[in-house]
């Protein structure tokens, strides 16, 4: 299953025309301990770069945006009482939302994993 | 740098220094460190500080089935009782009357005890907001010559003094802007907010009904002024930004900025908060501002702090004075000053007023100890208030930018605030180690981990207040705090030490909030 990254460190794993949607690692470890997390609406639809959700921290409230366009089928209802799994295992459990993708052209700007890591070295 | 104590004679303290072994006393206290329960935890059920009369005659028969079942869960305590309580946890509050308190995110200045004078004056805290205009001749004075003040010391056109606090005035000024906007048949959607700004800016605009966008800052933490003429266009009703910024600095392309947004069509509001850097040296009006919010309870020093109470002013441009918000005073050819409301708000030549933003006429309280405030300093001393403010803020950037990295050190100096980042805190030390620390120095600690534009922001605004030996002794502690970090000191991690409470969990407060007691979760359950 390929996995796309964005330059706001959000992670998409594709699986035909579902993408699962969720933070980096980088990123949990830049905000430190997520306390809340704010998840769309079943059935909410995105264009890609809106705000889609939102990760509350004990730094700061930080907007997740949509990788790609679309529906949100699924949402990782396990967040709501264990936030902390953003922090734990932010790349796989601590998913936030799974979304029908609108436009697959739109994988197409994103970085794969190589790329993702070069960028962070750079930051 | 002096010394905070050249002779270092100190009083003998008794073992401080291992506070957990030291001796316990059965009463939890140690002396006048008071320790104290929740007020449900104290007192008696039945106890009651006031005579209530048993209710004679029946219950109204349609009120009957609201008739209470069980009694009020209020705790039973006398009145002396209560006031131990609340007086005892007043102790263990920190406040600027007890000591520095370098909190950048908001101003936190000295309150004139003048200014307290003044607004306890009868004539002014005793009127009524409904009193005839005849009554309260001397209050509208008092509003009337604040306004001028503003506008004189703002260069703009006019103000509207009914904005209860700063995020209250930034929505005025954004429905000046959109009533303005109204007015010309335009329909722009959207707010640029440059990353500098203060997190209520963009909150305020999304509230106002328009769709923000973000402006990046550059190298030197302004704003991008080649990214934000980019994004002007026919759809920018206008840009909110906060100068000088909330790193501290001041927006030198502010004119530059103002000239594009309106080439383009679109207006400027400026986040005012910050105008005690800059009373009396810059007026907003020369830089092109359309309308900015005056934090009377920042740069005009009324007490404020823990939610109120503030008050907003709103200083507007010649563009959106006839949008501004009611009532207002205006004087008239006689001299008596008016109070102008909706029934003559045409007479007035103010008939495109977008409504009002409070009931009455302001935070009166906050209107006379800002004009009392202005009056003893006289436009002079609130020069001075600003350069003494600024100094502060350099002495201490400049005195720990060897030992704190200071992200924008090099861009020149700061204004009111000076910002440092965690960059030279050794690995496992953090931001929260040193506000931490601070606490156990005597100090309260500075804003951290904002603005979120640097990793581990510690952000510090020693105001005009504090004296060259109070800063010193703020930089000595600090200083102490910065080599506690780079000796990977583990009594730093756990600090603070000396507090009422040691480090709480703040996480799991967050995580799992407990916002109501109940005897359940009191006893562990």
């Amino acid at each position: 299953m390929p996995r796309y990254f964005t330059e706001e460190h959000e992670w998409i794993d594709v699986d035909g025309d579902t993408g699962t949607v969720g933070i980096s690692d980088y990123a949990q470890g830049q905000l430190g301990d997520i306390t809340y997390v704010d998840l769309p609406a079943e059935g909410a639809k995105f264009a890609k770069g809106d705000s889609a959700c939102v990760v509350d921290s004990v730094k700061a409230a930080s907007d997740v945006y949509a990788p790609v366009s679309g529906a949100i089928t699924e949402v990782n209802s396990a967040l709501a009482d264990a936030p902390e799994l953003v922090n734990t295992d932010a790349e796989e459990a601590g998913w936030l939302f799974r979304v029908t993708l609108a436009d697959a052209s739109e994988l197409d700007d994103l970085m794969d994993e190589a790329a993702y890591a070069e960028f962070v070295k750079g930051l | 740098m002096n010394a905070p104590n050249a002779s270092g004679w100190r009083p003998a303290m008794g073992d401080v220094s291992d506070a957990e072994t030291a001796l316990v006393t059965a009463s939890g206290d140690r002396a006048l460190q008071l320790e104290e329960k929740l007020i449900f935890e104290l007192g008696r059920p039945g106890t009651c500080g006031v005579d209530m009369d048993e209710p004679v005659g029946e219950v109204l028969p349609g009120l009957a089935p609201f008739l209470r079942k069980a009694p009020l869960a209020l705790p039973g305590l006398s009145e002396p009782e209560t006031v131990r309580h609340y007086t005892r946890l007043s102790r263990q509050n920190y406040a600027i009357d007890l000591g520095p308190f370098p909190l950048g995110s908001c101003t936190m200045k000295h309150n004139p005890r003048l200014n307290e004078k003044a607004a306890r004056m009868a004539g002014f805290a005793d009127l009524h907001p409904l009193a005839p205009q005849q009554t309260a001749r001397g209050a509208y004075e008092v509003i009337e010559q604040l306004a001028n003040w503003l506008v004189t010391l703002t260069g703009m056109d006019s103000v509207a003094m009914t904005p209860k606090a700063g995020a209250h005035g930034e929505l005025c000024g954004l429905l000046c802007i959109k009533a303005a906007l109204d007015a010309r048949g335009d329909d722009r959607r959207i707010i640029l907010v440059p990353e500098s700004a203060h997190g209520t800016n963009p909150a305020t605009a999304a509230f106002a009904g328009f769709a923000v966008e973000n402006i990046p800052a550059n190298a030197d933490g302004r704003v991008d002024l080649a990214a934000l003429t980019a994004r002007l266009g026919p759809d920018v009703a206008g840009v909110m930004i906060t100068n000088p910024n909330t790193c501290g600095l001041f927006e030198r392309d502010m004119k530059a900025i103002s000239d594009a947004v309106h080439a383009a069509g679109g207006y400027v509001y400026c986040d005012g908060a910050n105008f005690n850097a800059v009373v009396g040296k810059v007026r907003p009006g020369d830089l092109g501002v359309d309308a900015m919010h005056i934090n009377l309870h920042k740069t005009f020093s009324t007490p404020h702090g823990g939610g109120g109470p503030g008050s907003g002013p709103v200083v507007l441009s010649a563009a959106l004075a006839p949008f501004a918000p009611l009532p207002f005073t205006r004087r008239d050819a006689d001299g008596v000053i008016h109070l102008v409301e909706e029934v003559d708000a045409a007479a007035f030549g103010h008939s495109q007023t977008f409504g009002r933003m409070a009931a009455f006429h302001g935070q009166m309280g906050m209107f006379t100890r800002a004009l009392a405030y202005i009056l003893s300093h006289g436009a002079d001393g609130l020069r001075q208030v600003a350069e003494d403010a600024v100094l502060n803020a350099n002495y201490i950037l400049r005195s720990l930018e060897d030992v704190l990295h200071a992200p924008f050190g090099k861009a020149g100096p700061c204004m009111h605030e000076a910002l440092f980042s965690d960059d030279d805190l050794p690995e496992g030390f953090t931001t929260l180690d040193i506000a931490k620390g601070l606490i156990d120095e005597g100090f309260h600690p500075m804003t951290v981990y904002f603005p979120l534009v640097v990793h581990g922001a510690m952000l510090i605004e020693p105001t005009e207040t504090e004296s060259k030996d109070g800063l010193d002794r703020l930089i000595t502690s600090l200083r102490s705090l910065a080599a506690r970090a780079r000796n990977s000191d583990p009594s730093l991690k756990s600090a603070p030490h000396f507090a009422p409470r040691r480090r709480l969990d703040e996480t799991l407060a967050a995580r799992k909030p407990v916002l109501v007691w109940r005897e359940a979760v009191a006893a562990g359950e």
